[in-house]
């Protein structure tokens, strides 16, 4: 009598989804290998859950067999999240895409990790309602991969991140547990697992039904455009808005570079000859909005605004955001590659850290672009290049660790909402010394007990300490 | 005194409790007591941000806000240190945020007597694990704050309470974004702030009419339901409900709530791996029973 083979992974994944929902054809896992970054590596399965049931067989079959798995939502995320390291599974949230139910009268929602962040908007837009976070991916990137990597967006300004709009998840846990973490309720008992998980990176459970919460469509709403002859103006005003105790629903730079590409690309009127611009709109009751509007003029007008457009009607304000929108269109017609970088730094360290970022790329012989959150001082210069110009990918990345090191030694921080991923890891020590790594690798080794859930992530190897870019075994950028 | 005494206080070894003002239950009994560093470091207010000691009590930073035309979301009595360790907000929630979200970085005394950061200076991060939000409402089990940078937000130009006979529902339905709606089954209070024309605006929407304040608060017990489940409460008496949050102040005392045992698990993984001697306020209450 021969003895069984042992099941291996896979036909453990079939036993629990089925054949067709588990896949290992070297096509379709190129198609896994990686995120929207520059970071691949390699899947050897992906798989496709429907169920919480589902993900949680899935789970605890990657334990069996001691092998490392990654949750995926659209793979838009871009700092290496969703990369499958080491031949890792690949659990695609994509098919679990339903809205469970929308409670209009508690203005909460229960939605599937894979619906996508504008089909919720969408769905409950008739109820005078929406969900805040707006990623410029809002349109493939799902719920649950903004839950990992808590995402922000043009209108975080006023309303707040990801985090500040999630109320409660069921979560399969790395060691195979269905939990809830916080609750439809305020105080849920206990410490706020919720919180913790928010912006977790898919390294503490898979996220399996999210709790969300909606928020009331303003009444009115008023969008400026103003343009300057210097960035430091520009970024001179938003300073002066907050600090007279006003908090735009938005507040959005384009810089000169950018400005031109996005005229010549959808020609909305938008100054050629300006240093830069600034898209400010506010939300809320008309009487206070006439009053801020006011303001905001006086201020930009104080600071050496040369224009000031109130648009008149809805058609010109999707105009107006039509431009900051297409930004990466628009760019696209420049250099055929980009890279997309993320920190914050102090509202009024803004002008020096964006001269920093112009003498870097001139220094490293990029062209960069800036298109961002000014309001946050949350940073996104784009560097444009070809990448099959040879040595230009060894520039990008230099350049790329000066803008980051340059924002963290203004008073700044590494991401503002694109997440560490592997992008970062190794940056980690920038901004924390060795304890404050130490206590959140403590979270990680609570949170998963097993090292199985997305490992080698967010927190630097040991090994690295302190150095930069050491990336892990089987990654190429 | 500075973070580096406060380490020292707090030490490496043997149980240690901390007290701010004593408003929220004080130190635990009989074990040494520490207090975090107090006063006020810096105002940014066209960061929006201010940092202080953990031991400030939040009436100073209050007032101190008020100067520059802006104020903290955080319940007024007490320490901020206090405040954020229990993580419970006022009843200004629903328009304010949680306590939970004011909170960016903090530096905090570990059970190892270590001073570890976390979160940013900036008011928007995502640079690793969100181990601030893990701190508020631990009760100072897994740590101490030490300092704190806080998130502040702009006063109203005119703030105003309201008040109709029964239920809130469609009042709660109608305003844009009142700061506080509550219910006590006979009648509705509402707190309306902004522009003084939209206010008045939204009071004629909402049928209101002017009142002095809100209601006093029973304080026998605190409830945190479903705002949907608020309905339930129609035709009893003995409570102010939060309408749109869900936190509801008694006069009976409340029961603590279970927690599921997976996740009672890793709250006692979270507590070995912070204080694995369970030094930091021993014998607290962290949601599960005493730790
Ligand atoms: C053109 C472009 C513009 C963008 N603009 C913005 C922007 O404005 N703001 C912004 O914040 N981001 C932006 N992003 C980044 C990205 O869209 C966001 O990070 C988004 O939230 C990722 O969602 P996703 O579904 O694609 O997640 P993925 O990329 O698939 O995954 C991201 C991370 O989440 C984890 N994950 C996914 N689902 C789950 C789950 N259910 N449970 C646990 N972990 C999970 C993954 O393991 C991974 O670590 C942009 C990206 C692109 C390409």
């Amino acid at each position: 009598m021969t003895a069984l083979a042992e099941p291996t992974l896979v036909d453990d994944l079939v036993h629990a989804l089925g054949p067709d929902r588990v896949r290992v054809g070297a096509a379709e896992l190129s198609l896994y290998r990686r995120d929207a970054s520059n970071f691949d590596g390699h899947a050897s399965v992906v798989c496709f859950p429907t169920s919480t049931t589902e993900i949680q067989a899935a789970v605890q079959a990657c334990v069996r067999h001691d092998t490392p798995y990654v949750a995926r939502g659209s793979g838009t995320g871009l700092a290496g999240g969703a990369t499958p390291l080491a031949g890792a599974v690949v659990i695609s949230l994509a098919k679990m895409n339903r809205i469970l139910a929308v409670d209009a009268a508690a203005r909460q929602a229960w939605v599937e990790p894979g619906v996508l962040n504008l089909d919720l908007s969408k769905a409950v837009a008739h109820l005078g309602l929406h969900f805040a976070p707006d990623p410029s991916s809002q349109q493939s990137c799902t719920i649950g991969g903004n839950v990992a990597n808590n995402s922000g967006g043009p209108h975080c300004l006023a309303d707040g991140v990801t985090s500040a709009h999630i109320v409660a998840m069921e979560v399969v846990l790395p060691e195979g547990d269905i939990v809830t973490f916080g609750g439809e309720d305020p105080e849920p008992a206990g410490f706020d697992l919720r919180g913790a998980f928010v912006g977790s990176e898919g390294m503490f459970g898979i996220a399996t039904k999210i709790c969300v919460r909606l928020i009331q469509n303003p009444p009115a709403v008023r969008t400026m455009l103003l343009d300057y002859m210097s960035v430091e103006d520009g970024a001179a005003t938003v300073s002066a808005i907050i600090a007279e105790g006003m908090v735009p629903g938005a507040l959005e730079m384009m810089d000169a570079l950018c400005t031109r590409a996005v005229e010549e690309y959808i020609h909305a009127g938008l100054p050629m000859d300006a240093a830069a611009i600034l898209l400010v709109e506010v939300a809320g009751l008309p009487n206070a909005l006439e009053h801020e509007v006011e303001r905001i003029v006086a201020i930009g007008r104080a600071h050496g605004a040369r224009n000031v457009r109130v648009a008149q009607d809805e058609a010109e304000r999707a105009l107006l955001w039509k431009g900051r929108k297409t930004a990466f269109g628009a760019i696209a017609r420049i250099k055929p590659n980009y890279y997309l970088h993320d920190t914050v730094v102090p509202r009024r360290k803004l002008p020096e850290v964006l001269n920093k970022v112009y003498e870097i790329a001139a220094r490293h012989d990029l062209l960069v672009m800036n298109v961002f959150h000014a309001g946050d001082g949350n940073l996104h210069p784009l560097l444009v290049f070809d990448k099959r110009e040879p040595g230009v990918m060894a520039r990008v990345h230099a350049a790329g660790e000066e803008i980051v090191r340059a924002s963290v030694a203004a008073g700044g921080v590494l991401s503002g909402e694109h997440g560490i991923g592997l992008e970062k890891r190794d940056y980690m020590p920038l901004m924390y010394d060795p304890p404050d790594l130490a206590a959140q690798a403590s979270m990680r080794a609570a949170f998963d007990p097993t090292g199985l859930a997305n490992p080698t992530k967010v927190l630097p190897s040991p090994a690295s300490c302190g150095d930069v870019q050491h990336l892990p075994e089987g990654v190429w950028i | 005194m500075d973070l580096s005494d406060f380490a020292a206080d707090v030490g490496d070894s043997g149980p240690v409790t901390i007290t701010g003002l004593g408003t929220r239950g004080g130190p635990v009994a009989d074990v040494r007591c520490v207090r975090a560093p107090a006063g006020i470091d810096w105002i940014q207010a066209d960061e929006m941000i201010v940092s202080c000691g953990a031991g400030t009590p939040v009436a100073e930073l209050d007032a101190a806000l008020a100067g520059v035309g802006q104020s903290v979301a955080l319940p007024l009595s007490g320490t901020v240190g206090g405040a954020l360790a229990i993580g419970r907000s006022s009843h200004r929630r629903l328009g304010d945020g949680p306590v939970r979200d004011v909170l960016l970085q903090t530096h905090y005394v570990s059970a190892a007597g270590e001073i570890v950061k976390a979160g940013g200076p900036t008011v928007k991060n995502v640079s690793g694990f969100d181990l601030c939000r893990l701190l508020v409402g631990s009760r100072g089990a897994l740590g101490f704050f030490g300092d704190v940078i806080l998130r502040t937000r702009p006063l109203p130009a005119v703030s105003q309470w309201f008040h109709r006979e029964g239920d809130p529902w469609e009042v709660f339905a109608a305003l844009y974004r009142p700061v506080s709606v509550l219910w006590d089954g006979q009648a509705t209070w509402v707190l309306i702030e902004g522009h003084s024309i939209d206010v008045a605006e939204q009071a004629a929407r909402g049928g209101l009419r002017p009142v002095d304040g809100p209601p006093s608060l029973p304080t026998g017990g605190r409830r945190s339901m479903a705002p949907s489940a608020l309905r339930t409460l129609s035709g009893t008496s003995g409570f102010v409900a939060e309408v749109g949050v869900g936190v509801v102040h008694t006069i009976e005392p409340s029961g603590p709530e279970p927690l599921q045992p997976a996740v009672a698990a890793l709250h006692r993984r979270l507590l070995h791996q912070f204080d694995p001697g369970g030094r930091l306020n021993p014998g607290i209450d962290v949601g599960f029973g005493s730790v």
